[in-house]
């Protein structure tokens, strides 16, 4: 592993982000519309619906910037390798001295560095607008931060994989792939929720699922769920053991088919 | 006392690549030598693409293997890599980049050492280092070209790998391009293995060309003894007939 390497593609992503202000709308302008709509529906149900819901606002709020953690870190691995792909540059990057791993964290770093922009934003917009302070989670934050942000890149991993395969035709999966699992990971509303009851199995085989559960735990009662971390890192563990599987497996399969340069080059 | 034999950069042996059952390389092996240019030709679909790509490791070989510095590219992919570099009319460098931040990113991957003098010193030696501050994607073709070879000079490298790097360009760009690449390697003793559709890049740049059709080698030498063993008029007859015919001779 060489870390040279690695901010020198770092240092690539930065100087992309900040030759196009466009770029930049782009992490803004998306999580705001969201927060606006879901900020705003919730205090219109909390004002209707009595009491019960007092903890509805924290909840979606809260739910929807640790959500965007998953996604932008989903997004950094994806959209930077689409990044290459778009500028034609994909190919200088694979027959550059580049080792895969390098590469993969690399992109993983600029996932950091998009959630630092994108949560850092919404947080403040939430506190001024809704008085909802994240960090009224206290500690358990942070495993809940670290837990999505791995689970982020596991998708990210395998949204590139299946780019890779199926070249530009499957671009969209960049954006639509962590939505596939968003439903029954639990972010909105409790596992329990989840119908038909066999697909809450499903969802509780997804470590996005332990840490929105956890999180509400935290909200609700106040205390930190370590079976909820305990399951949400063991799952991270394999998620991204399999994601890393397929993506190597995808890429040796490029390789056989000689679709890396096609597809490089289109 | 005889003279020494000539340090092999580049070996291919048996080359096969087979996709869905066609191979469309066939058991191509070549050896490329320090300081020697070697063009590698032929129409469309020949095997050019895919013998490069596999030079590069962006394409697994069916069977054969390639040694590269007296070493097996498979197992040694990134140590030579250091060494070598890469060049073509179809990549580019983001294009919403300055034209320094596009070869800094580079210097730092390759871990050039005073990464900013040699930027300088090869943007002068392209004739481009006016080109500094500008934004890449607002060069000409002739310009992006001229970065490109930048790119890929920028670890010095010992083979340069270059796929049809005047593609595109006008007759005077072209010319300019191929000198420069002449220059630099006459000056460095860099091995170059180079495709071009254009006959007189060949001429002009390469010691040694070998024509490929439908995966096989149909012959290869210097571009003078292949255009007289074949009683063509000039090596794009040559091209155009074994194009058309898969063979040099009638």
């Amino acid at each position: 592993m060489n870390f040279r390497i690695i901010s020198a593609l770092v240092m690539r992503y930065i100087f992309l982000y900040t030759r196009t202000p466009m770029r930049l709308v782009e992490l803004v302008f998306w999580p705001m519309v969201d927060l606006l709509i879901w900020g705003y529906l919730t205090i219109y149900i909390k004002e209707n619906a009595g009491t019960g819901f007092s903890h509805m606002i924290s909840f979606l709020l809260g739910a929807m910037i640790l959500w965007d953690v998953v996604f932008r870190a989903q997004q950094g691995v994806a959209v930077s390798f689409l990044e290459d792909v778009w500028t034609r540059n994909l190919l200088n990057i694979f027959v550059a001295p580049v080792r895969t791993s390098e590469y993969l964290i690399a992109t993983f770093c600029v996932g950091i560095l998009r959630i630092c922009v994108t949560v850092v934003i919404m947080c403040l917009v939430a506190l001024s607008l809704y008085q909802f302070n994240i960090l009224t989670l206290g500690w358990p934050l942070l495993p809940f931060f670290v837990n999505l942000l791995i689970s982020g890149w596991a998708l990210g991993m395998i949204s590139t994989a299946l780019i890779l395969r199926w070249g530009q035709a499957a671009e969209s999966l960049a954006w639509a792939v962590p939505f596939f699992i968003q439903p029954i990971s639990a972010v909105f509303y409790p596992v329990g929720a989840i119908r038909p009851e066999w697909l809450q199995k499903v969802a509780l085989a997804l470590p996005t699922t332990h840490v929105f559960e956890g999180m509400r735990e935290v909200m609700q009662k106040g205390t930190f769920n370590w079976q909820s971390f305990a399951n949400a890192t063991l799952l991270n563990v394999v998620f991204m053991g399999v994601a890393g599987w397929i993506f190597m497996a995808m890429l040796r399969l490029t390789k056989k088919r000689g679709l890396l340069t096609k597809f490089a080059t289109q | 006392m005889s003279a020494a034999a000539p340090e092999t950069v580049l070996e291919a042996r048996e080359l096969t690549r087979e996709f869905d059952g066609v191979t469309v390389l066939d058991k191509f092996s070549f050896t490329l030598h320090k300081g020697e240019v070697l063009g590698l030709l032929g129409a469309n679909g020949a095997g050019k693409t895919t013998a490069m790509n596999m030079l590069l490791g962006l394409t697994t070989p069916t069977s054969g293997s390639i040694q590269v510095f007296g070493k097996d590219l498979a197992k040694h992919r990134i140590e030579i890599l250091k060494r070598v570099n890469f060049s073509s009319a179809y990549t580019a460098l983001p294009g919403n980049l300055y034209v320094w931040q596009n070869l800094a990113v580079f210097a730092r991957i390759y871990g050039v050492p005073n990464a900013k003098q040699k930027i300088t010193e090869l943007l002068e030696l392209l004739e481009i280092g006016d080109l500094r501050k500008r934004v890449t994607g607002q060069l000409s073709a002739g310009e992006s070209t001229r970065l490109n070879l930048c790119k890929a000079m920028l670890n010095d490298p010992e083979l340069l790998l270059l796929d049809e790097p005047t593609a595109s360009l006008d007759p005077d760009i072209a010319d300019k391009v191929r000198k420069v690449i002449q220059r630099v390697q006459k000056e460095r003793g860099i091995a170059i293995l180079y495709t071009s559709h254009n006959m007189k890049d060949i001429e002009e740049v390469c010691d040694r060309v070998i024509f490929l059709h439908k995966g096989k080698v149909v012959t290869e030498g210097t571009p003078q003894d292949i255009v007289s063993k074949s009683e063509q008029s000039s090596l794009e007859d040559v091209f155009i007939k074994i194009a058309r015919t898969g063979d040099i001779e009638e």
